[in-house]
């Protein structure tokens, strides 16, 4: 029963994080119609910048703004270089040029950390665990992310629902043209979409450090699984995005525990691992299909 | 009494808090050119789209030939006899206007699944597609990418395409849209000429073609039908003269 | 008139080329050229068969990766059962005939397109890029899993599968075999493009609210697109495991799908022949870049970014536009 509840909030964590992917990429696709598959290399470069301040100041708390401000201009200098110039182009020039920036970071991380991963120290005050039931612990650190993920959901529903920016990014994900056309400054607009989504990115990075290796190809494992969450949720709405995440992160997190375990009363050790590692992986696929048999615009799309 | 070959029940739509369409009654008789007119914003062509399947009514039946055809997506009811031309003008750009009548002969004969034979050697689909282009006044324009032909002819290769599905129903949106007076009046000539081939819907703002072409004539203002009739019952109504007070339209 | 002609000299001239390849190769002292060669006409055929749905039927997918490594793996699957002498589910007895793995693997990778498109169709745009790329990478982790055909350390084929009367230890052999293979391949792409299918392929690529218009059910053609342009990748894939004598997960992995496009680009989309030059680009590319570097991804990574901001049609454009203007 505990190692249920375990799960759940380990689950609940992955999926928050999940969100604070998922919610910039859902925006950026809603209302700038681009596919940006370099999102994933600034998850990773904020948890490498944030890692190393940590690293050099012996400060976990020293690495949130360093995260966030990497992540902040690794998204301006994205934005200003390259994505710029996509907005007019068509999907394919889209994939392959934010394609050739994951190859660029990639290489330039290689290049400034070398190819062995970082481990970054959770914060001493994080390190231990909270009895959450009696005889129920649970790690501080994970309730930690948990917190934030969900704080974040909250803030962005502020922000959305009840400011005027929001109004504007709700009426952009339903019709980029006519914000257009009623004269908003949508290059304003886009800068704050793409930047927010660009923090996120570096916060999510970050907290997963002390959890996850921050290596070279981490952003790309996420981003994939994002896009799962962004299809199953609906594109451009960040309702979907929230529900999906949650859903994603606990349906992935059960398979991968408890699976293997049923396979291995039908099959050998080795060989009931690995397949279950596998079918696990496979799970959240197959219900992104699921879903799309039913609801080929995802369960709350932000378009009627 | 014959099945008018176009009947519009109660037709509604809303998006969110605007009713675009509200409770459209309308009938087409067949060979006739039944003319859909109404102020900016009346939702005339929200009220085509409907009709060719491209947007789904929320209440409201379609009947085409007196068989309901709200279930059925837009090829569906090309099958079935009906054709469109587009107001914001829709051709394949990088195709010349050739290819594009050609595509539609193609399809309409049911070519399309054949993996081996040589398009360039279908003659007979090339001669007919032709003589489509020459009906609307293309042929020496046959060969020209659509990129490269004027606004006009585009109208004109709308018309060509539509002619080439051999419709039961024409549904025209503004086909008169942004031509000149010797093109508008051209095309007042062509349409004029195909009258009795087939019924049609036509929306249009240019009231001279209006009264020229029309065999009945309904007013559509805020989505609503608020007259039909023939052109001299229109002219005299005095709710279609008020709508109109003020949009720079001349009723006479 | 003399524009097609020229184009036709020019393939004649490049055909003989190829043909004397591996004995210019021998000549010069350059062996491993027969085996680039090799792997150019097969990257070319996988990223042509993409170029199918993408450049001409305007398709973007991210998951052609996964009907590579299918074909791979049914080669390496037959192979491997009948090395053992056990038959897969106790039923298909495993074989390695050449003229039985390539239909099968072709047959296979057309299932799964036909079951993955089937989906994946039902959305369009964003959404379509990004479920093929998941379908693909579930794909990735289906054969990660599968131990007992190699899981992450993929499959050996001991021997490259035979061809009657042919000695396929040999290499030139085999660069002949898939020379062959790829000129049918090309013959068949060039006539499904210019036929009555291929250019409502086209046509929907342009407008699909259009190709409506005229009364065409969108999905049925695209669908059967995709798995032509799957069975196309399924066949390439069978070769490379045959070349390599290796299917490994890698095949299916979601990088290869980017380097198909890559390819695509770089040889200019929507042409028949791009993406064969496209190949070749890339594979030169990547040759000469990791000698010098073993960051060759970082010059990989601009030369794309230049093409694709830079350059409308990438390498064949540019070609045209220096040997003599537009057609």
């Amino acid at each position: 029963m505990t190692l249920f509840l375990e799960q759940v909030l380990n689950g609940l964590q992955f999926g928050v994080m999940l969100f604070l992917m998922a919610a910039g990429l859902t925006l950026i696709f809603g209302i700038m119609g681009i596919i940006n598959l370099a999102h994933g290399a600034i998850y990773m470069i904020g948890a490498y910048a944030g890692t190393y301040v940590a690293m050099e100041t012996g400060v976990y708390y020293a690495g949130i703004p360093a995260a966030l401000a990497a992540a902040a201009l690794t998204g301006a200098a994205m934005e200003f270089l390259v994505v710029r110039r996509l907005y007019k182009r068509d999907h394919l020039d889209q994939v392959l040029a934010t394609f050739a920036l994951i190859l660029i970071s990639n290489q330039v991380i290689t290049l400034i950390f070398g190819r062995q991963p970082l481990f970054v120290a959770m914060p001493e005050a994080l390190s231990g665990s909270v009895e959450l039931l009696p005889g129920v612990f649970y790690p501080s650190y994970r309730l930690a992310i948990i917190a934030v993920g969900l704080l974040v959901a909250l803030g962005l529903y502020l922000i959305i629902n009840r400011t005027r920016i929001g109004m504007l990014v709700r009426a952009g994900s339903t019709n980029r043209d006519m914000v257009r056309a009623l004269g908003v400054d949508i290059r304003m607009l886009y800068t704050v979409v793409f930047g927010l989504g660009a923090l996120l990115a570096g916060l999510a990075g970050y907290m997963a450090g002390p959890i996850l290796a921050v290596q070279v190809g981490m952003g790309e494992q996420i981003l994939i699984t994002t896009f799962v969450v962004v299809v199953i949720g609906g594109v451009g709405s960040i309702r979907g995005a929230f529900f999906a995440s949650i859903i994603i992160g606990v349906f992935d997190t059960m398979l991968r525990a408890y699976l293997p375990g049923l396979l291995r009363q039908v099959m050998v050790g080795p060989e009931a691992d690995a397949l279950g590692a596998g079918l696990s992986s496979m799970g959240i696929y197959l219900l992104m299909a699921l879903v799309l048999l039913v609801r080929p615009k995802g369960l709350f799309p932000a378009h009627s | 009494m014959s099945t008018p070959i176009l009947e519009v029940d109660h037709l509604h739509k809303r998006f969110g808090g605007l009713t675009a369409t509200d409770d459209v009654c309308l009938t087409v008789e067949d060979g006739e050119i039944h003319a859909l007119i109404g102020p900016n914003g009346a939702g005339k062509t929200t009220l085509i789209s409907q009709l060719f399947g491209e947007l789904v009514h929320d209440e409201g039946t379609i009947l085409l030939e007196g068989r309901a055809i709200d279930a059925l997506p837009t090829p569906e009811r090309v099958a079935r006899g009906l054709a469109r031309t587009f107001q914001i003008t829709c051709l394949l750009p990088d195709y010349t206007a050739l290819q594009n009548v050609w595509i539609a002969c193609q399809i309409r004969r049911g070519h399309s699944f054949r993996f081996f034979a040589n398009v360039h050697g279908q003659k007979d689909l090339q001669a007919e597609a032709y003589e489509f282009l020459d009906r609307v006044g293309l042929a020496d324009r046959a060969g020209e990418l659509v990129a490269n032909i004027a606004h006009g002819e585009r109208k004109q290769l709308e018309l060509a395409i539509a002619l080439a599905m051999r419709p039961r129903l024409l549904l025209l949106d503004e086909p008169m849209a942004g031509l000149g007076h010797v093109e508008s009046q051209q095309m007042v000539e062509l349409l004029h000429s195909l009258k009795g081939q087939f019924a049609m819907l036509l929306v249009e703002h240019d009231m001279e073609a209006v009264f020229a072409l029309a065999d009945r004539i309904s007013v559509l203002v805020y989505g609503r039908i608020i007259a039909t009739g023939s052109a001299d019952e229109i002219r005299s109504n005095p709710e279609v003269r008020s709508a109109y007070l003020g949009e720079g339209d001349e009723l006479c | 008139m003399t524009q097609s002609s020229n184009k036709i000299l020019l393939g004649i001239g490049i055909f003989a080329i190829l043909l004397a390849l591996p004995i210019l190769a021998d000549m010069f002292g350059q062996p491993a050229l027969t085996s680039l060669a090799t792997r150019v006409l097969i990257y070319g055929i996988a990223a042509a068969s993409l170029n199918f749905i993408l450049g001409f039927g305007g398709m973007v997918s991210f998951g052609h990766a996964a009907f590579f490594g299918i074909g791979g793996y049914v080669v390496g699957i037959l192979y491997h059962h009948y090395a053992s002498g056990e038959p897969i589910f106790g039923l298909i007895p495993g074989t390695n005939q050449l003229l039985i793995t390539l239909p099968a693997a072709i047959l296979v990778s057309g299932i799964f397109a036909a079951i993955i498109g089937a989906l994946s169709l039902r959305t369009s745009g964003v959404q379509f890029i990004m479920i093929t790329l998941a379908f693909a990478q579930m794909l990735f982790f289906l054969f990660v899993s599968l131990k007992a055909y190699g899981g992450d350390d993929g499959l050996i084929i001991r021997r490259t599968n035979e061809l009657p009367g042919l000695n396929m230890r040999d290499k030139q052999t085999i660069y002949y075999v898939c020379l062959v293979i790829a000129a049918l391949f090309f013959a068949l792409l060039y006539r499904l493009v210019n036929s009555p299918f291929g250019y409502v392929i086209a046509g929907l690529r342009q407008s699909e609210q259009r190709m409506a218009a005229v009364g065409l059910h969108a999905y049925r053609y695209k669908l059967v697109a995709f798995v032509i342009s799957g069975m196309g990748a399924g066949l390439a894939g069978a070769l490379m495991a045959n070349f390599m004598r290796f299917a490994s997960p890698d095949m299916l992995h979601w990088t290869k799908s980017g380097e198909l496009m890559v390819m695509v680009i770089l040889g200019g989309v929507g042409t028949v022949f791009g993406p064969l030059i496209g190949a070749a680009s890339f594979i030169v590319l990547e040759t000469v870049l990791a000698s010098w570097t073993e960051y060759w991804q970082l010059g990989l990574g601009f030369v794309l970014l230049f093409v694709v901001l830079y350059t409308q049609g990438g390498i064949q454009a540019l070609l045209k536009h220096a040997f003599g203007g537009r057609s």
